[in-house]
């Protein structure tokens, strides 16, 4: 492509952070140190846009290395992938975690969403100058949380969780934070060898295949292998598993489309994108168990004839990422992933993608959009991620929770697991528990547990504290109020009664919260976190939230009837009428909230 | 276009469906939206262009299919057999008067074609979400994920300046609804210059060059085929600008001619724009076989020897 690069030349490091990753540049490759011959010749163009998908990462090993996309850094990387400086630009200003503009090598982000906010009163307003507000940083059960990130030639990222306002204060000044806590403590039933999903948390050494190994892993892979393809598919069917990450599609059919796909080249993607407020589920089971991780996800390519895998992690998990990196490292030294798996003749490779901030892209296609080295918007459905997925071809999105529940099903049988749980909602599922219980934390149990003995197994609510509501599903589920606590925690109980599970988020909030700044909050979230491609979502989060601000103003006036009615109104044009889920659900709490607890009722 | 019923030798499939309650056929691979005005039907449409691969950004051509869950883009969604499909819905109308509205409400819709009857036929008042705000940052300056807090009373637009940098034309994002369709034209789909994208998220997304330089120092090669498909005069000839700002733009005084472009040998077909013997601004017909709406810097605005009075 004939590129037109101005303004601004890469410095040394930033060199250094792109041919880190992509080599050094050939001869007569745009980008290279050409001599006069050289500058005549350039070759490469179409091998250079076969690597498109290196444009994320690549963006993210100059942030590491020097904190922010210069123009200069946008400009070589222009010219190593043959992409134009605009479209980089773009893609660069789609996330959060990235800056175009100079910034400390240093940031530290506070989460001021949900959760912390409930926790702690921590809120834009109030975090120490120098300190970045960030949403909901998958840390809930210790609330609140910070996460530190230290560019440079190795950057170093810390959580620090829960964090006082003098320690934040502290980060801020460049103390470094001090060792996080053991992965275990997030899921407090753990140790507990008889659990289904977090039987390993806490037991085994995450680093360890080894430790793996001893401890039942990969027994389902070689079960695999051995009763073939088809089959597997089939156990998951009869499973009666569906999605965990809160859309509940029947897992077994998603699998056999793809596996009757005339198309051979395949792709698996892990949804590690686990960005909803008050989710944390995914972070525990990656850091503590990683290697589960990718033995399922080889089991869910070997069913459904994936070639490759991506484990398409949020950015804002680091302990996730070293675990898992090192998983899939060892995973593929020991041959566990590669050529000739276990000698079953099935070749397999997982990839690690790191997210860079940006809440939709656990959309299962913007996710394609993002791996692919575009801006991470949701591409339009038909055609569905079974026909045309990433890079064009037939893709299987799993969640990570969902993906560990083959685990058991293949372990054991497809008919064994549908055992568990009610007619409706077969098997095991994780609750991520914050908020104002003794022990918050992910809690493991059998479909069908109402919402008080989920709180009374998470030690029920803290002294002194009155259950004032319970947020499910997280900011695109739905509030429910103390009369609700009998109800069973089943996908079709809670649709019954008008709410989701989403994804196994229980935020209990008692008397302290303010539910109008939670309110406020989620709306806040939607709007930050809209991409911007379709009008519902992008200009009717913003009217929402200004419609909020005017209830909070209003004092039961008359424009209060008025603006409710908007809220309504920019309700239905959202669900009806947005491209992807985010826009659909971006009104759902705030409607549960004016419906079932009757905030600003006039 | 799609509407063509033979490709080559091949005959294409036609396809039965209902709208509005009667039977009609469609021809295989055609949209629901050109089913349904082949139908008769009055869909509105903001960010459909006849010229580039619909993006179904705005979702003001929603309509009710029997089956699924949201509505669905007429623009883009293609005609299946045994589709019942309803395009007077109380929830298409019901979105088609909320998309206007929060159109109308945040972006100066002033020179989009219809706005004015379609406001009127959906009951659509976009100024019930209160007085437009017209006081911003730099919106190039956006912070991606992060934003100002709603004052409680206005409602948020996307006005900013008129980026005026270059001789030839003007961009006025207080104007754009962010159809997507001059950055489609700008790079894959036309002229692969990639000179603009959407850069930012959300209520912040814009439409930019790489940090917001001027276009003098961009990859703008100022073929104008952007303008050619803006739908709400967002992009503009400078001529168009300028007479406009004077007071002197009389479009219903104009009269068009259609010429052949006399640089080179390709044949482009442009439509000159003319008042008052003067060429105000020149276009292509989308539907020309050669230019498909596109032209060069020298057939779009090499127009002023024509007009050079100056015989020395």
């Amino acid at each position: 492509m004939d590129l037109k690069i101005a303004l601004g030349t890469a410095n040394a490091e930033e060199r250094n952070a792109v041919d880190s990753l992509l080599g050094q540049p050939s001869e007569t490759s745009q980008g290279a140190q050409r001599d006069e011959l050289g500058l005549r010749v350039s070759r490469g163009g179409g091998e250079l846009r076969q690597l498109r998908h290196m444009l994320l990462p690549t963006l993210h090993s100059v942030n590491d290395r020097v904190g922010f996309i210069s123009r200069g850094a946008i400009n070589y990387i222009s010219q190593r992938l043959d992409i134009a400086p605009a479209e980089i630009y773009g893609v660069a200003t789609f996330y959060a975690l990235f800056d175009t503009n100079e910034r400390p090598a240093r940031q530290v982000h506070v989460c001021i969403d949900l959760a912390c906010r409930a926790a702690s009163g921590c809120t834009e307003e109030t975090l120490p100058e120098g300190a970045i507000p960030s949403p909901c940083l998958g840390t809930c059960e210790r609330a609140p949380s910070v996460l530190v990130i230290e560019t440079g030639v190795t950057v170093r990222q810390e959580v620090l969780a829960p964090a006082t306002t003098k320690q934040i204060a502290e980060l801020v000044a460049g103390k470094s934070a001090p060792t996080e806590q053991p992965i275990a403590q997030a899921a407090p039933q753990t140790p507990d060898q008889s659990l289904v999903l977090l039987s390993r948390i806490g037991i085994v050494d995450p680093l360890s295949v080894d430790d793996y190994v001893s401890n039942n892993g990969y027994s389902a892979l070689r079960k695999a292998f051995a009763i073939g393809a088809e089959n597997v598919v089939a156990e998951v069917t009869a499973s009666g598993l569906v999605g965990r990450g809160g859309a509940a599609f029947p897992t077994g059919r998603k699998w056999a489309a793809v596996a009757s796909q005339p198309v051979k080249t395949r792709y698996l993607i892990c949804n590690a994108d686990e960005s909803e407020p008050g989710t944390f589920k995914d972070r525990v089971l990656l850091e503590g168990d990683p290697f589960a991780m990718i033995e399922s996800m080889t089991i869910a390519a070997f069913a459904t004839g994936c070639q490759h895998g991506y484990i398409y992690l949020r950015g804002e998990y680091p302990r996730a990422l070293r675990n898992l990196t090192n998983a899939v490292e060892v995973a593929r030294e020991r041959k566990y992933l590669g050529d000739n798996i276990l000698g079953s003749g099935f070749n397999f490779d997982v990839t690690i993608f790191r997210g860079a901030g940006a809440y939709i892209c656990g959309e299962e296609t913007a996710i394609f959009n993002s791996i692919e080295g575009y801006r991470g918007e949701p591409r339009n459905k038909p055609p569905f991620p079974v026909e045309v997925g990433l890079f064009g071809k037939p893709t299987v999105v799993n969640n990570v929770e969902t993906l560990f529940n083959v685990l058991p099903i293949i372990n054991n049988s497809g008919e064994k697991y549908a055992s568990w749980g009610s007619t409706g909602s077969k098997g095991k599922k994780l609750f991520c528990i914050s908020g104002a219980v003794n022990k918050p934390g992910v809690y493991e149990v059998t479909f069908g547990a109402t919402l008080r003995e989920l709180i009374n197994l998470a030690g029920g609510l803290k002294s002194g504290s009155q259950l004032q509501a319970v947020l499910l599903g997280g900011a695109a589920g739905g509030f429910v109020g103390p009369e609700d606590l009998d109800l069973e925690l089943t996908l079709e109980a809670a649709r019954a009664a008008g709410t989701t599970l989403g994804s196994g988020v229980v935020m209990v909030l008692d008397q302290s919260v303010n539910m109008i700044d939670q309110l406020q909050r989620i709306a806040a979230f939607f709007r930050d976190e809209s991409c911007g491609q379709c009008v519902p979502c992008r200009v009717g989060t913003v009217r929402q939230q200004e419609a909020l601000a005017r209830l909070v103003n209003s004092n039961g006036s008359d424009s209060a009837a008025i603006d409710l009615q908007l809220l309504r109104d920019l309700g239905q044009v959202m669900r009806d009428a947005s491209i992807c889920g985010l826009g659909q659900t971006a009104h759902n709490a705030i409607d549960s909230a004016l419906t079932r607890l009757k905030v600003f009722s006039v | 276009m799609s509407t063509q019923v033979t490709t080559g030798l091949q005959v294409r499939k036609s396809i039965e469906l209902t709208i509005d309650g009667k039977k009609i056929t469609a021809p295989e691979g055609s949209t629901l939206l050109d089913a349904c005005r082949a139908a008769g039907k009055e869909i509105p449409t903001l960010c459909y262009g006849d010229t580039i691969t619909p993006k179904n950004a705005c979702r003001v051509c929603m309509v009710e299919l029997e089956g699924s869950r949201t509505l669905v883009p007429s623009c883009s969604r293609k005609v299946e057999a045994g589709m019942v499909v309803k395009t007077d819905s109380e929830r298409t109308t019901h979105s088609r008067k909320l998309v206007l509205e929060l159109l109308g409400s945040s972006v100066d819709l002033s020179l989009t074609k219809n706005v004015a009857k379609w406001n009127q036929s959906y009951d659509a008042k976009p100024s019930r979400f209160g007085a437009p705000s017209f006081h911003h940052d730099n919106r190039d300056d956006a912070v991606t994920g992060h934003h100002h807090p709603p004052d409680g009373q206005t409602a948020e637009t996307v006005h900013q300046p008129v980026k005026i940098d270059n001789a030839l034309y003007v961009r006025d994002y207080s104007k754009c609804i962010l159809c997507y369709q001059c950055v489609d034209a700008c790079g894959e789909q036309w002229q692969n210059t990639f000179a603009i994208t959407t850069a930012g998220r959300g209520f912040d997304a814009r439409i930019s060059t790489e940090f917001a330089v001027d276009l003098t120092d961009s990859a703008c090669v100022y073929c104008g085929n952007c303008i050619q498909v803006c739908p709400t005069g967002a992009l503009m000839f400078t001529s168009e600008y300028d007479m406009r700002q004077a007071g002197t733009w009389r479009e219903d005084e104009q009269t068009q001619t259609d010429t052949i472009c006399p640089y080179c040998g390709v044949g482009c077909a442009l439509t000159l724009h003319v008042q008052d013997n003067t060429i105000v601004k020149v276009t292509s017909p989308n539907d020309h076989s050669v230019t498909h709406g596109n032209l060069c810097i020298k057939g779009r605005f090499g127009f002023q020897h024509v007009q050079n009075t100056n015989t020395d």
